[in-house]
């Protein structure tokens, strides 16, 4: 690759420049292309790929893609049970991380993923400058300049794709310096007979002590707040079913432990280990553990260079830039983010379950979407708009919430947007939610799929008239099939609301 | 704003008053940290599925049917009264400027509360005052 593309897009201004090339990076690249914009990215790895060209630590992914699907491989609906591939147009770029799966399991390996988006990389043919690393950022007027060792670029767009992928430790626990982070884990067998500390309790914490459960003598793991589980809290975002056995091993007594503790402070052993001190929260009262090893599963941030600097304001402790629902910077315009860096514009987040950002599957269809923003907001593109006619919208409208892929994997997120006037409907394609309830637009109707408190999955439409926007949620359906009867009638009954 | 920062403004909040340190580190922690731009709606009048909010810097104002009612700051916290009541919120509440707050996801609030009698004192307490203003003109 770095051969192939090795003078890919040489210093110079560019209509909008991409930092990143792992799969939202190379998402929002493929997508403004087809807008017609030739975005340069620069990357300073030696190939595509991204965070995949390394983690899992453990060579497995979390998110599925399903060999064997009820769609058809390749289709838009078969994007549903793909959570991997990027998006392509043209079918040889569709569906291509099954294509390189060995079906021994559902989770491709971290291998397949690569290669995955390695060939999207070729086959698209995304011009990327591998080996140039984004060193430093400033601003001629309305211009940004992006310092790289191989010269500048200038771009009044710029997009940062960099993954939340820089290891963060807490700043408040005396003695985290001394351990390391889950990324410097060391090979499995030199845990073998220890007694282990792992700090966290997410998904990195539960995939450590899981892969650790063969060779650790023990394993506790602790943080203050008790773990989320997926399957209870409806997210992808809390600990995966896959990583469970830990969890399940606390909980039937098999000497394991899962702790609901703050850490005070870890101290380095004389003769060898830590000694950490804890203090219960759930279960208030003090203790120490000594442990051979102790390993910071405390997530990860953004390597956001200097862009703070330049006015990019962040939360989450630092660790997120704050940002519309479209993905630009809150406080830094013209400065867009892709990949996973989306889950910053947090969005309806309704009932506590966030949006599928922070993975491939959700964060695909935000670059999409981005790229389109991007097109028609800052380059006058016109994007053609299909009108549907008023005894279609119904079934249109079902058939979205049944079988649409980023409805489904972007649950109260992004929504299917029509626009209505002079008694006719206009689509307006996929947008964020939270932009079509809060912006003052013409009127309008989207739908979204939602999963609500109780873990029922249905629905909702969103009306919009006069700059006031009403909710109505529709049934669910056991089977997941919104065309039926009953969601027909329901939809028709509003569309006599909102068709005047 | 770091870990330790965010536990020392937690602190310094009336609703978690009275909590330990380690207490304080664990509502640090079961919270979202979220951050809006100005002018952005966080509450929606008549929408299912919203959450409990802790305001920790910045103001917001409350509005029914666009009329502006309230205006909220530090340490206010909105979002209570519909979780409470199984209903949907009946006001809106938007950012005036930046807004920084602590987020509860609605259908964990009862397990929060319950677990922290203090906070849920606290918030009584809160909830108490609002109700003897706007019964002001009755004694």
């Amino acid at each position: 690759m770095a051969e192939l593309n090795g003078n890919a897009c040489p210093p110079g201004e560019y209509p909008v420049v991409v930092v990143g090339s792992g799969p939202g990076g190379l998402q929002t690249a493929y997508s403004l292309r087809m807008h017609g914009i030739e975005a340069a990215v620069l990357s300073g790895d030696e190939a595509a790929g991204g965070m995949f060209r390394r983690f899992p630590l453990f060579q497995r992914l979390i998110t599925w893609t399903k060999i064997h699907a009820p769609a058809d491989r390749g289709t838009r609906p078969y994007e549903w049970y793909d959570w991997n591939s990027l998006i392509g147009q043209d079918p040889s770029l569709r569906a291509l991380v099954p294509e390189y799966m060995d079906g021994s399991s559902y989770f491709p390996a971290r291998s397949e993923m690569e290669r995955g988006l390695t060939e999207f990389a070729s086959r698209s043919a995304i011009p990327v400058r591998y080996g140039c690393r984004w060193e430093s950022t400033r601003m001629d007027g309305e211009t940004f300049v992006v310092g790289t060792p191989d010269g500048e670029y200038r771009s009044r767009a710029l997009v940062i794709a960099v993954g939340m992928t820089e290891p963060w430790k807490p700043n408040n626990i005396p003695g985290i310096e001394l351990v390391p982070h889950y990324v410097e884990t060391r090979p499995l067998k030199e845990y073998a007979g220890k007694r282990i500390l792992v700090v966290g309790k997410r998904n990195s914490g539960f995939e450590v002590a899981d892969a650790l459960l063969p060779w650790a003598r023990q394993i506790v793991l602790a943080s203050p707040r008790p773990a989320r589980i997926s399957v209870l809290v409806h997210s992808t975002a809390a600990a995966r079913a896959r990583y469970l056995q830990p969890y399940e091993d606390h909980v039937l007594g098999g000497g394991n432990i899962v702790l609901d503790a703050s850490i005070e402070r870890i101290d380095r052993l004389p003769g060898g280990g830590y000694r950490t001190q804890l203090k219960g929260t759930t279960r208030p009262g003090d203790l120490v553990l000594e442990t051979d090893e102790v390993i910071a599963a405390t997530g990860f941030g953004t390597p956001l260079g200097d862009l703070g600097e330049l006015g990019v304001k962040t939360f989450y402790q630092g660790r997120l830039p704050a940002q519309t629902a479209f993905w630009e910077s809150a406080s830094l315009p013209g400065v867009y983010f892709a990949g996973s860096i989306t889950q910053g514009s947090i969005g309806l987040k309704k009932y506590g379950i966030p949006s599928n950002s922070a993975a491939v599957h959700g964060f695909r269809y935000n670059a999409v979407v981005l790229a389109r923003h991007i097109a028609e907001t800052r380059f006058g593109v016109t994007i053609p708009r299909r009108a549907i006619p008023p005894d279609e919208i119904v079934p249109f409208l079902l058939a979205e919430a049944t079988r649409g892929p980023e409805l489904w994997n972007q649950q109260s997120y992004l929504a299917r947007v029509l626009s209505l006037s002079n008694g006719g409907a206009v689509d307006e394609g996929i947008l964020p939610l939270a932009n079509f309830v809060d912006s003052a637009g013409p009127d309008g109707v989207a739908i979204t799929v939602e999963t609500d408190a109780e873990g029922d999955i249905h629905p909702a439409v969103y009306i919009r008239r006069g700059g006031h926007v009403e909710e109505h949620t529709l049934a669910s359906s056991a089977l997941l099939d919104f065309t039926s009867a009953e969601h027909t009638a329901q939809l028709t009954s509003l569309q006599k609301s909102f068709m005047g | 704003m770091g870990s330790d920062d965010i536990i020392e403004v937690l602190g310094g909040l009336s609703l978690f008053a009275d909590l330990s340190r380690p207490e304080l580190e664990e509502v640090a922690h079961t919270f979202e940290e979220e951050w809006f731009p100005g002018g952005q709606r966080i509450l929606r009048q008549g929408f299912t599925g919203s959450g409990f909010y802790v305001i920790i810097d910045g103001e917001a104002t409350v509005s029914t049917d666009g009329k502006e009612i309230a205006k909220l700051s530090r340490g206010d916290f909105f979002g209570e009264i519909s979780l409470l009541l199984g209903e949907n919120p009946t006001a809106d509440v938007s950012s005036t400027g930046s807004l920084h707050c602590l987020v509860l996801a609605g259908p964990v609030l009862e397990d929060f509360l319950t677990a922290h009698p203090p906070v849920m004192y606290r918030m009584l307490q809160a909830l108490a005052r609002r109700l003897r203003a706007s019964n002001k003109w009755r004694s």
